[in-house]
């Protein structure tokens, strides 16, 4: 039977992981994911759980031992955040290269510098091109069952490939709110054991990982690790199935909020989706046709259903947490339009950017860009293609 | 899952080469040739070697083969002509020759 | 380990299959051929390897020269991948994931770059958490694989590419930093530096010791580089003779604190017979240039010296 509770994103990821009980965690602390292996690291010594926990000395080192004891044949994960990601950069790659179907617990943090403590996704989209799978959590609840589905999603026999769950810090990593969880035996049977067919420590059957490639492999070998990523769409959403079967709670690339009869749609990633959705409910009690699409799957990157679900719309707020200092918009915003111009959907699609470092993104700013929206195409307004929300002026 | 190494060249499409490029497989490397590189070669006089074995550990190639504590002739396939080997007999039982 | 016989250990199954890409008379090869005779027939191994000459060289797709698993992450990092090899050892072990009878060593393989400089930070984070395994430096004094840059290993007065004699330069400014001596003030259980002598019972007796002693521990192999040091590959055993012969490079080990000299010349030679041989010091012999090697001399003097103290204090 689910039991019911209050916590924080962290603690309900930390629960996770001893339900889990992957065989090996190693991690560095940063702010706002430190408790994570804080948390981890009582269960073990509580006796809660048996994970062997290594206390490396950067975050480069906690990738590369991730990935070590992943392909040794051991369920591995770490947790981080921000300039914790970004020192582990050269290390995602390689995790992802090497085919190995690992964990990373991502609290989002803006990116260095000024250095700051607070939410951005400037991390994760700063590693969107490293071959992961990236899911993005609302809230606590969805960074639990996120969590679970990490591993069936990774390990899959068509994927192979690392996934990053990844959640708000501070707003979602430190509130405390209402949570659901699964029972451990359920949890346990759900995510299975892992059973490489081949890895280091299977004696008399040695494995070598990591070669030098000459041009004439490398390139396969890219396209082969680009088809894996194409494959975890069918079965991030097989998994999601049997989820709902566990939990009740169904999941997809993407949730849509009263998009049905939509003309004006926000799409947008993590915390602020809940912003969205009030925003959403006031505006339809007013008789405005608005909705909001919450992009679960970033990576990988669902184009063509994203521009379905946008097709019959009139305009879409394209929200990025990020700025990608391209001249020309956010990462969501590159990969939507893209994503609508290859399907042929030619709507409205104004890119915002909002809640750099913590910045507050509320009710009354979204009101403001569904008005937007709505008098760009009824009245014709001109309006700025790609603009900062609350930017002091 | 084992790696038949025969099977992998540079014309291989990429639905047929391993994933991650990982070998299932150990020591595939013997049958890449290296004796070609060699510009001299070292020639093996038996008649003059004591079976000292000082050679066999210097070879940077694993191209001096030992059985039962005696060495063999040179694996002309890997040896790349470096002359350690030569250097280290102290029986002159092996001889530098210039070419292949 | 008490009789060693080369001609025993020779007859071992070889664990470095021939067929890879390092360069004719390559030192690393040598050492890293010595240290797997180390492990005992039906050990098995896990072998760990920095980027570099060796990794490049050894594991060509679909070409690999190790018979054991073998692991290549990145440059910096070998210390770190090795560490969560080890670790998911013993996590498997634990959960009864493996034949109990199974039994696995870790060794990893870096060049002083991924060693000395780029990868210290992973090695001493492994070094000082203790993970049950052995680093192993295969020093050639330079980044020999991007070619023949400086490293913190490189001796002073070394023509590299990136300390190059010219005019307004004598080549590199600094004195090599003393790896092994750091490793061992992590007062981890075994650290030794050796290099090639004749038998190789100074090398195979220190691996075997390394691998076999539970803990971190660490071996500085000196393996000459013919392309970098610019020596005829066939003399790789003269130079080896002579850096101990001077007492450039000391054979010792410092064994659970224990300071010990493996051998002490009878005549320490003078540094020329050791930089002459070489052509990255050629310099050093022209007219004008004594002070450099008295120099050089006086260095290698004072941290013999050194090396002394440290042995007669155990």
């Amino acid at each position: 039977m689910a039991r019911k509770d209050r916590m924080s994103g962290n603690e309900a990821v930390s629960y996770a992981i001893r339900q889990i009980n992957p065989d090996v965690m190693p991690a560095f602390p940063i702010t706002p994911s430190t408790e994570i292996p804080q948390m981890v690291s009582t269960y073990i010594a509580n006796g809660e759980m048996d994970t062997e926990f290594i206390p490396v000395e950067s975050e480069h080192s906690s990738m590369s031992a991730t990935i070590g004891a992943q392909a040794a044949g051991a369920r591995s994960l770490t947790a981080t955040s921000s300039a914790g990601l970004a020192l582990m950069w050269e290390e995602l790659l390689l995790a992802a290269s090497n085919r190995m179907p690992l964990a990373l617990a991502l609290v989002n943090r803006t990116l260095s510098g000024p250095i700051n403590i607070n939410c951005d996704h400037s991390d994760g989209m700063g590693a969107r091109d490293t071959g992961w799978i990236q899911i993005y959590s609302e809230n606590n609840q969805e960074a639990y069952d996120n969590f679970v589905q990490a591993y069936p999603i990774a390990e899959h026999a068509d994927v192979h490939l690392p996934i990053m769950i990844c959640q708000d810090g501070f707003i979602t990593s430190h509130a405390v709110e209402n949570i659901e969880l699964l029972e451990d035996d359920v949890v346990k049977d759900f995510v299975g054991e892992y059973e490489p067919e081949e890895y280091l420590l299977n004696p008399g059957k040695p494995i070598a990982v990591g070669p030098y490639s000459v041009t004439n492999y490398a390139m396969e070998a890219k396209k082969n690790q680009e088809i894996a990523l194409e494959n975890a769409k069918e079965v991030i959403l097989e998994v999601a199935k049997k989820f709902e079967k566990i939990s009740g709670r169904s999941y997809g690339l993407f949730e849509e909020y009263k998009t049905e009869d939509a003309d004006y749609i926000m799409l947008i990633i993590g915390s602020a989706a809940g912003t969205a959705k009030q925003t959403v409910d006031d505006l339809r009690e007013q008789g405005k046709k608005v909705g909001v699409i919450k992009l679960r799957v970033f990576r990988p990157f669902p184009a063509k259903e994203l521009a379905e679900a946008l097709k019959n719309c009139k305009a879409v707020a394209i929200m990025d947490r990020c700025e990608s200092y391209n001249g020309n918009g956010g990462p969501l915003g590159s990969e939507v339009t893209a994503g609508l111009f290859r399907n042929k959907v030619m709507i409205e699609a104004v890119n915002y950017i909002y809640g750099l470092a913590g910045r507050d993104f509320t009710v009354e700013d979204a009101y403001e860009i569904f008005a937007d929206l709505e008098d760009m195409v009824v009245n014709g307004k001109e309006v700025e293609q790609y603009q900062y929300i609350r930017l002091r002026k | 899952m084992r790696t038949d190494v025969h099977k992998i060249n540079e014309q291989t499409p990429h639905q047929e080469l391993t994933e991650g490029l990982m070998m299932f497989a150990g020591g595939t490397s013997k049958y890449f040739k290296t004796g070609e590189w060699r510009t001299n070669t070292p020639v093996f006089h038996a008649d003059l070697c004591k079976q000292c074995l000082l050679c066999a550990p210097v070879c940077p190639d694993s191209s001096i083969p030992v059985k039962e504590s005696k060495r063999l002739d040179f694996d002309y396939d890997h040896c790349k002509g470096c002359g350690i080997c030569a250097k280290v007999c102290p029986f002159g039982a092996i001889e530098m020759k210039e070419g292949r | 380990m008490a009789n060693y016989s080369l001609k025993e250990m020779m007859n071992k199954p070889e664990r470095l299959a021939p067929g890879h890409r390092m360069c004719a008379g390559c030192g690393a090869t040598i050492g890293v051929r010595a240290v797997l005779r180390a492990l005992h027939e039906g050990d098995q191994a896990v072998i760990g390897n920095a980027t570099g000459c060796m990794e490049v060289s050894s594991f060509m797709y679909p070409y690999t020269a190790w018979e054991d698993s073998y692991i290549h992450n990145a440059f910096e990092n070998a210390g770190a991948t090795l560490s969560g090899v080890e670790t998911a050892y013993r996590a498997l072990k634990k959960r009864g994931k493996l034949p109990e009878n199974v039994n696995y060593k870790f060794i990893t393989f870096g060049g002083d770059g991924g060693t000395y400089d780029i990868g210290f930070q992973s090695l001493s984070g492994a070094m000082e958490r203790g993970h049950d395994m052995v680093y192993v430096c295969y020093d050639n004094g330079a980044y020999m694989n991007t070619g023949i840059q400086r490293s913190s290993a490189t001796p002073m007065y070394a023509d590299t590419t990136t300390t190059p004699v010219g005019k307004q330069s004598n080549g590199k400014m600094q004195n090599r930093k003393d790896l092994a001596s750091i490793i061992a003030d992590h007062d981890v259980p075994y650290v030794a530096q050796t290099t090639f002598t004749n038998d190789f019972k100074d090398l195979h007796t220190k691996a075997e010791k390394a691998i076999y002693t539970e803990g971190a521990c660490f071996l500085n192999i000196m393996t000459p580089c013919p392309r970098g040091w610019r020596y005829e590959t066939s003399e790789i055993m003269k130079i080896c003779k002579l850096a101990v012969e001077t007492c450039y490079w000391p054979l010792y080990e410092v064994d659970h604190g224990k300071w010990t000299l493996s051998y002490e010349p009878k005549k320490k030679l003078p540094i020329e017979d050791f930089l002459k041989e070489q052509g990255r010091f050629k310099h050093l012999f022209k007219p004008g240039n004594e002070d450099l090697i008295a120099q050089f001399q006086a260095e290698v003097d004072r941290r013999w010296e050194d090396l002394q103290f440290k042995c007669s204090r155990s």
